[in-house]
């Protein structure tokens, strides 16, 4: 393994095996999810063409709402007990294990979204054809939705009334995750095509994997300075 | 000779001792002005320019709805420009200058958007459609909004400035992408869209009236900006002796 990959696989190593220790934290943000998503046809009412015609952007909102929720979790036990002010010391690029975090934390938070997706789209009658298009647009959003909160996160790191706040500044940031995330599978349904929209997120997931974190580490060194 | 002395060069007036004089000597001119032009735009806006053949009196709303758009969008740029000045040079005069605007943005932004729902009642019959404009205004309030939210909730003035920069350019490169990825929401999803283009063939004291508000809103925010700075000054200098001295002679005087 190379030199700079020591580091980036220590956090993530590191970081997974939290996650998993404390799985039922993990457990809870898809409980989350899933029980957002069942809670919309008891609003809107069961009608399946209704339901049907709304799933995309329900899966999408939920997954929204419990990527926030998650986000909280990135810094704060590290914040709490020091480990953040080690790593910001230790002369490791802060970039790259600020990244390692953040792949974690979607492994943990972001993955289990995804996987469990396609049968909650199941419950809104669906077309089965569009369940791997609304995979591969949550596989490509869900990290851009993390990479974007990482800086929201390491913004109010620590602040009272932090979660409220996260909000505020983050959410309107998701906008066009959630425009092109949902779109893709409404283009695909209405025989467009998917192409452009799943592009789309793919170039937006590269541009916040090459902006984010280095937003994201100012603003930790800000926040623990 | 042809090097300026250290001393003589503009940004010495970065430092706020200095600033803070020139910001008091500034701000009434430039309100002068952005009442002048006020007026004189109103007037104009108002009294002179012609009724529109198709949209009558109610689309006299743009003297103010326009400008203030703008200056919303501007306002947002001037922020994160200062914010970036501020990151890079350490300046402490920048990140009070961003904070110092952001207020006028987001009540231009508010006044944009109150301003054009008005005008879409009796135009589009409705005051909220979803179009691409309104929407991107919307999220750019909640830009502002979570902005002046954050430097609100920190208490440490350094860690507040520093985040609110950060959030700033943040919201400087997503601008963009937001209104892109709004617009093309929008066009897929609304068949007909509504066109909020304006007539091709616009009169020309209604240009005026629009120009002339505009130059008012930049004076107005150039005024009310220098204003609220000498307070944020006075509060972060508040341990040195100029601003004792200067507490000192406003007490005298009152």
């Amino acid at each position: 393994m190379s030199r700079a990959l020591g580091p980036f696989g220590a956090v993530l190593r590191r970081d997974l095996l939290l996650a998993w220790r404390g799985r039922a934290d993990v457990l809870v943000t898809l409980a989350f999810f899933v029980v957002v998503v069942c809670l919309f046809p008891f609003g809107v009412g069961a009608e399946t063409n209704q339901l049907r015609s709304i799933a995309p952007g329900v899966l999408w909102v939920a997954a929204l709402l419990a990527t926030l929720l998650s986000l909280h979790r990135l810094f704060a036990q590290d914040h709490a007990d020091g480990t953040l002010e080690q790593l910001l010391l230790s002369p490791e690029p802060t970039v790259l294990w600020v990244v390692a975090k953040i792949l974690a934390h979607w492994i943990a938070t972001g993955l289990p979204l995804v996987l469990v997706a396609p049968a909650l789209a199941m419950l809104f009658d669906v077309d089965q054809g569009a369940l791997g298009i609304l995979i591969l647009s949550l596989t490509l959003g869900t990290p851009i939705l993390a990479l974007l909160g990482a800086v929201g996160a390491a913004l109010t790191l620590g602040l009272r009334g932090g979660g409220m706040l996260l909000a505020l500044l983050v959410l309107p940031l998701f906008v066009p995750v959630l425009i092109f995330g949902a779109g893709a599978v409404d283009a695909h349904l209405s025989g467009t095509g998917a192409d452009a929209h799943i592009l789309l997120l793919g170039g937006g997931l590269l541009g916040a994997l090459a902006l984010a974190p280095i937003a994201c580490a100012a603003a930790l060194r800000i926040a623990v300075d | 000779m042809t090097r300026p002395e250290r001393g003589k060069s503009l940004f010495r007036f970065a430092a706020p001792q200095l600033f803070y004089p020139l910001a008091g000597k500034l701000a009434p001119w430039f309100a002068a002005v952005a009442a002048i032009f006020t007026i004189a735009g109103l007037w104009l806006g108002f009294f002179v320019a012609p009724t529109d053949a198709q949209q009558g009196e109610v689309y006299r709303v743009i003297f103010i709805h326009v400008p203030a758009a703008w200056m919303s969008m501007f306002v947002y740029l001037i922020m994160a420009f200062w914010s970036a000045v501020g990151l890079v040079m350490n300046t402490r005069l920048s990140f009070l200058m961003a904070r110092a605007l952001a207020p006028t943005g987001a009540m231009f932004c508010i006044l944009a958007l109150v301003t054009g729902s008005l005008w879409g009642k009796p135009t589009w019959g409705a005051y909220w459609v979803w179009d691409a404009r309104l929407t991107s205004q919307l999220l750019l309030l909640f830009l502002y909004l979570g902005y002046i939210a954050l430097t609100q909730a920190i208490e440490d003035p350094r860690r507040a400035d520093r985040a609110g920069a950060i959030i700033a350019l943040v919201g400087a490169v997503n601008v963009p992408i937001i209104y892109f990825s709004v617009k093309w929401w929008n066009t897929l999803h609304q068949g007909a869209s509504v066109s909020l283009t304006k007539a091709p063939s616009m009169a020309a004291t209604m240009l005026a009236g629009m120009f002339v508000m505009a130059l008012a809103s930049w004076a107005y925010t150039i005024a009310i900006t220098l204003w609220r700075v000498r307070p944020l000054i006075l509060e972060r200098e508040r341990h040195t002796d100029w601003v004792g001295a200067e507490l000192n002679a406003l007490e005298g005087k009152v």
